[in-house]
Parts: structure tokens; sequence; C-alpha cells
């Protein structure tokens, strides 16, 4: 396994290179640029703007720049937020994303997988139908209608009651102002997990070793729990892998709805002021944690099926 | 495909009587039958239909256009049939039942027309890399898997700001991100394929390879990419409410239904009406393309048979 990490991980590096390439040269050829000011800059100001942030050298020398700064762990500054580097505002910004996101991970994992196996262990019965008709009203609705419509119901309409919860800010993170932000992270994953563990759960019950378990006259509960639930599990931990990183990347919708801090809402705020610096940095940690996630994805594999060989 | 309009045999029986060949059904008269008989895909192909249908001539028919400015009613006025704002009008005196129509006219041309771009990529990218396999494919498949590893609603984003806010942009940009997914399918199929005699015979006829993907894998994948294509219009739509909610998308005083839930959201204390109305359309929809896309699987795919 240890060649087979280490090989991924060697591929992993030009992917990211690739990336940042890309964004890099994307960000420079696009017309206008953060200095685009309403009323016009004197062209001084303008020189010595271009000065501080190195635009005014060869395009060349200003990747080689940006790429010696990253492997230091240097983003450059921020072009909007003038005080802060891009290092900093994510040193910022991702623990809040990863922490609300690690929370609607795992909210997801402890309803969505007991909803599947339930659902699937009565197929076709009204209990399945319930959890799959749910599961599709999470699949379905968009994160910012769900995201709105629990804020009007319970920041608008229940205010005066006892489940009223703070709408739209952030608070330093108090726990009423997480609780909505999570929940609408989780739901939709939530969703899927039950949708993936009812499909893989109802073939592994139908598999020969479980049939042979329950002839053996194993406990049902048993056979579910040691037998067939291992097998099941591959399909959900690949959907988990890429969700998990996009979950502790923050999402953009939900931070910007609540008001939250986290990166995602610095990466739209960044896109809507054009903070070319501030966008690559978000989309160069997203890209790293998501190549990130898949490669445990497939370490985890081989632990859950032991056919898999890495090559 | 090309058995679909088989006509019945003409075979005669050793005495001279025509025997009636049993009517051959093909794969797609055997789906429709399928389909037409799951109840949930055919609500949802009529309540698509309507809402297409209101959506191309609602805006033309309605008492007042999308962008015009009612000025005797400025302040989001509730609906009413006295002044033919049957929605109300929105916070500058807009109609909203024109603006949710014209709204759901953007959405649904974004989903189709980024959906078709998805198609046409896809499917080439996917029957080329199958059918000729080896280091071709070895490379659009490794290129692929390099997209997926990259966070691409964030480059949608960076188009978006980078080349301006504009409709064409928009669904080509959408287009170029999702056919990652159609790729994969139409290969795997494809994989399949190649195996068959029909594919053999077609080779040793001195068919070219562009003649035979065209001729012989195009029609067999169908199936499956309808399905795609069905299951790919609402993430679309919903990509495209996602960029206007974040002020990313189709500029004023154009709209769509994620802008209108945007702009309702603002709103949504004094008026909640201007936020669940535009919220509903799109829900209705994405739900009804989604029951439409599991129903076709049903009908279409042939690991259920």
């Amino acid at each position: 396994m240890g060649p087979y990490v280490l090989r991924r991980l060697l591929i992993a590096i030009p992917t990211l290179w690739a990336i940042i390439t890309v964004c890099f040269f994307l960000m420079r050829l696009a017309p206008g640029g953060p200095f685009d000011a309403e009323a016009p800059v004197a062209p001084e100001v303008l020189a010595n703007l271009r000065a501080r942030y190195n635009l005014d050298e060869p395009l060349f020398t200003q990747y080689w720049h940006y790429l010696g700064g990253l492997l230091q762990g240097d983003f450059g500054p921020s072009f909007k937020y003038k005080d802060f580097s891009v290092t900093e505002l994510i040193a910022q910004g991702l623990p809040v994303s990863a922490q609300n996101g690690l929370c609607a991970a795992i909210l997801a994992v402890l309803f969505g997988i007991p909803l599947g196996i339930a659902a699937a262990l009565k197929q076709n019965s009204g209990r399945d139908h319930a959890v799959m008709g749910v599961a599709m009203v999470g699949i379905v609705i968009p994160t910012f209608v769900t995201a709105h419509l629990l804020l009007l119901i319970f920041g608008v309409w229940l205010k005066d009651t006892a489940f009223h919860l703070p709408a739209g800010t952030w608070n330093g993170g108090a726990l009423p102002n997480r609780i909505l932000p999570v929940i609408c992270l989780a739901l939709p994953f939530v969703a899927v997990i039950a949708r993936i563990m009812r499909g893989s759960m109802i073939e592994a019950m139908r598999t020969n070793y479980v049939r042979t378990a329950r002839a053996k006259g194993l406990p049902f509960r048993k056979v579910v729990m040691h037998h067939a639930l291992k097998t099941a599990l591959t399909p959900v931990v690949t959907y988990l892998g890429p969700a998990i990183a996009f979950l502790l990347t923050g999402s953009m919708v939900i931070e910007t709805v609540f008001q939250l801090p986290g990166i995602g809402r610095y990466f739209v705020q960044g896109a809507l002021n054009r903070d070319y610096t501030l966008v690559m940095g978000v989309t160069i940690i997203s890209a790293a944690l998501i190549i990130f996630a898949n490669l445990i994805v497939d370490v985890i594999y081989g632990v859950l099926d032991p056919r898999v060989r890495y090559e | 495909m090309s058995e679909a309009t088989r006509p019945g045999l003409n075979l005669r029986s050793p005495h001279g009587e025509a025997l009636t060949a049993v009517e051959g059904r093909s794969l797609w008269q055997d789906a429709r039958r399928r389909l037409f008989a799951n109840r949930a895909a055919v609500l949802s192909l009529i309540v698509i239909a309507v809402i297409a249908f209101v959506s191309i001539v609602g805006p033309e028919l309605a008492p007042w256009t999308y962008d015009q400015i009612d000025w005797d009613h400025v302040e989001a006025t509730p609906p009413s049939l006295e002044t033919k704002h049957y929605f109300g009008t929105d916070t500058v005196g807009r109609d909203l039942l024109a603006r949710t129509l014209f709204g759901g006219r953007v959405s649904l041309t974004v989903g189709l027309l980024a959906t078709l771009v998805a198609l046409v990529i896809g499917v080439t990218v996917g029957a080329v890399a199958g059918y000729l396999g080896g280091k071709v494919d070895q490379l659009l498949m490794r290129f692929v898997d390099l997209m997926y590893a990259v966070p691409l609603t964030f480059f949608v984003i960076i188009l978006m700001v980078l080349f301006g806010r504009n409709f064409i942009l928009m669904f080509l940009a959408i287009g170029c991100v999702e056919w990652l997914t159609m790729a994969r399918i139409v290969r795997g199929q494809t994989l399949a394929l190649k195996q068959k005699e029909f594919m053999e015979a077609a080779r040793a006829a001195g068919g070219s390879s562009w003649s035979i993907i065209l001729r012989h894998v195009m029609p067999n994948v169908l199936g499956v990419v309808v399905v795609y294509v069905t299951l790919t219009i609402p993430q679309v739509i919903l990509l495209e409410s996602f960029l206007s909610f974040l002020g990313l998308g189709v500029q004023e005083p154009m709209t769509s239904w994620g802008m209108l839930i945007s702009e309702g959201a603002q709103e949504m204390e004094a008026n909640p009406r201007t936020l669940i109305i535009p919220a509903a359309f799109l829900t209705i929809a994405l739900f009804c393309f989604n029951f439409l896309g599991d129903g076709l699987r049903d009908a279409l795919d042939p690991k259920d048979r």
C-alpha cells in the first residue's frame, strides 16, 4: 500500500500544478482588473498599486514569483482586504468552514446510514417509501431555498417563541447561530447517503454469503451488522470522500446566506470584487483538499474490500 | 433503432396459407409503454410541458412585461385581480407573475442549451475513447480524471467573473463542466458494444471508424444518454440559479429563478411571497425532471429487464 500512496501523491502534484497554472493565466489574461474603480485612479497611483502587487513585471516573472510564494505557503497579498494577506484570510476562514463542515458530515453519516439501512431492510414498505420520499426532497430542493425557508420559519415566524434561532449573523460562532447552517449543509448529504446506503444494502442482503449466514441461524441483527454492512458501506465511502472535501471547504451558498466568515464566502466576495489572489488561493486550497480526500477514499477501499489490489 | 418500424413479416406456411407474424416490439416501444405506466413520470412530463409552455407564451400574454415598472404600485403590492398583478409586484413595482415566467424561460433555456453542449462533448469524447481504445482512450480518460479533481464550480464562477456576466458564456461554461460523467457512461457502453457481432460485421464490411461511431455506436447508447440528459438538465438549472443567486448569473433587468429567489430573500420578512413563489416554481421543475429521469431509467435501463 505504501508505494501506491506515494505514487498517488506524486500524481497529485502535477494535477495541482496544472490547476494553479490554468488559474493564474486565466486571471491575468482577463480583461479588466481589480483596480477598475468607478472613479478613474491617477496614473501615478495606478503605477504604484501595480508595483505593490508586482503587476508591472513580465507575466512569467509574476508566475514564478507566485509559484515560489506558494511553496512557502504564501498566497500573496489580497487585492481588496488591504491589510491582510490571502494566507491570513484563509487561515481565518478555513477553521470556520471546516468546523461547520465536519459537524454536517458527522450529522449526515449519523442519520443517512441508519435511514438507508432501515429503508433497505423493509424494501417497498411504507417506511421505505417515506424515507425515500424525504430523501428525494432533500436532494432536489436547492440549499439556497431550504436555507431561506428555514430562516423564514425559525428566524422570522417563530421569532417570539422558544424555537427562535438567530438569522443571518455569526456572533463569534455561538451555538444557536450554528444550528441552522449545519442542518442546511447536512440535509442534502443525509438524503444522498440514505439513498446510496439503501441501494447497496439491498444488494448486499441478496448475496450468497448473507444467505449462508442467515441459514446458519445467526441472529438477523448480527448478519446485518457484521456481514452485510461492511460490503454495503463501500459505495457510501466513495461518495463520502469528495462530499467531505466539499463540506470542509465551505459551501458558498450557506456561508453567504448565513453570513458566516468562512472561505466559501471569501471566495464569493473575492469573485464579486475581482480579488484575484483571494479567489486563486481558495480555489487551490479546495482543489488540494479534494485531491487529498479522493486519495484517502482509495486507501480506505482496500480496508473495506480486501479484493481491491493496489497497482 | 432500425427495427423501430419493422413491418410484420410476410411468411407463408408450407401449405400456402398466410401466417400473420407477431408484430415485433422495439426497445423504444417497450420503453414508451413502461414509461407511460409510471404515474409519477407521466405527471412530471405533463407538469414540465405546462411550465415550459407558460414560460414560452406567458411573458407575452401577461398584462405586464417582465421589466415594466408599474408606477402606481412601486412598493411590493400584494396579489390582486384589480391591479392585474396576479402574483403582486416586487419592491420596484415589476409584475411578479411576468418576472417568474420570464425567469423560467431563462432558467429552462440555460438548462437545455448547457445540457446540449455537455451532450455533444460527452458523447463524442466517450464514444471516441471507447471505440478507438488504446492510447486515445488512455489520454482522454486521464484528462477526464484530472478534470474530476478540479473544483469545477469554482471555474465556472471564475469564468463568469473574468469575461462578464453574459448569457452565452454562461451556458457554454456550464456545459463544458457537466460533460464528464456523460463521457464516462458513454465510454463504458461503447466498450461493451464493441464486443457485439454487429460491430464486427460493420468493421468487416469496411466501415470507417467515424461512420461506425456515428451509425452504430451512437444510436445504441441513445437510451442511456436520454436518461442522463434528463438528470443533467435539473443539475444545470440548479447551477444557473446558484450563480444567479450569488449575483454572478444573468444581468438585470433579465432575470432567472435563482435571481428572483435572491431578490425575494431580501424581502422575506415583509413579503415572504416574493421568495416563496419563484422558489416553488424552481423546486417543482427540479422535482419533475428528477422523477422523469428516474422513470426513464426504469423504462430504458437494460439491466432491469
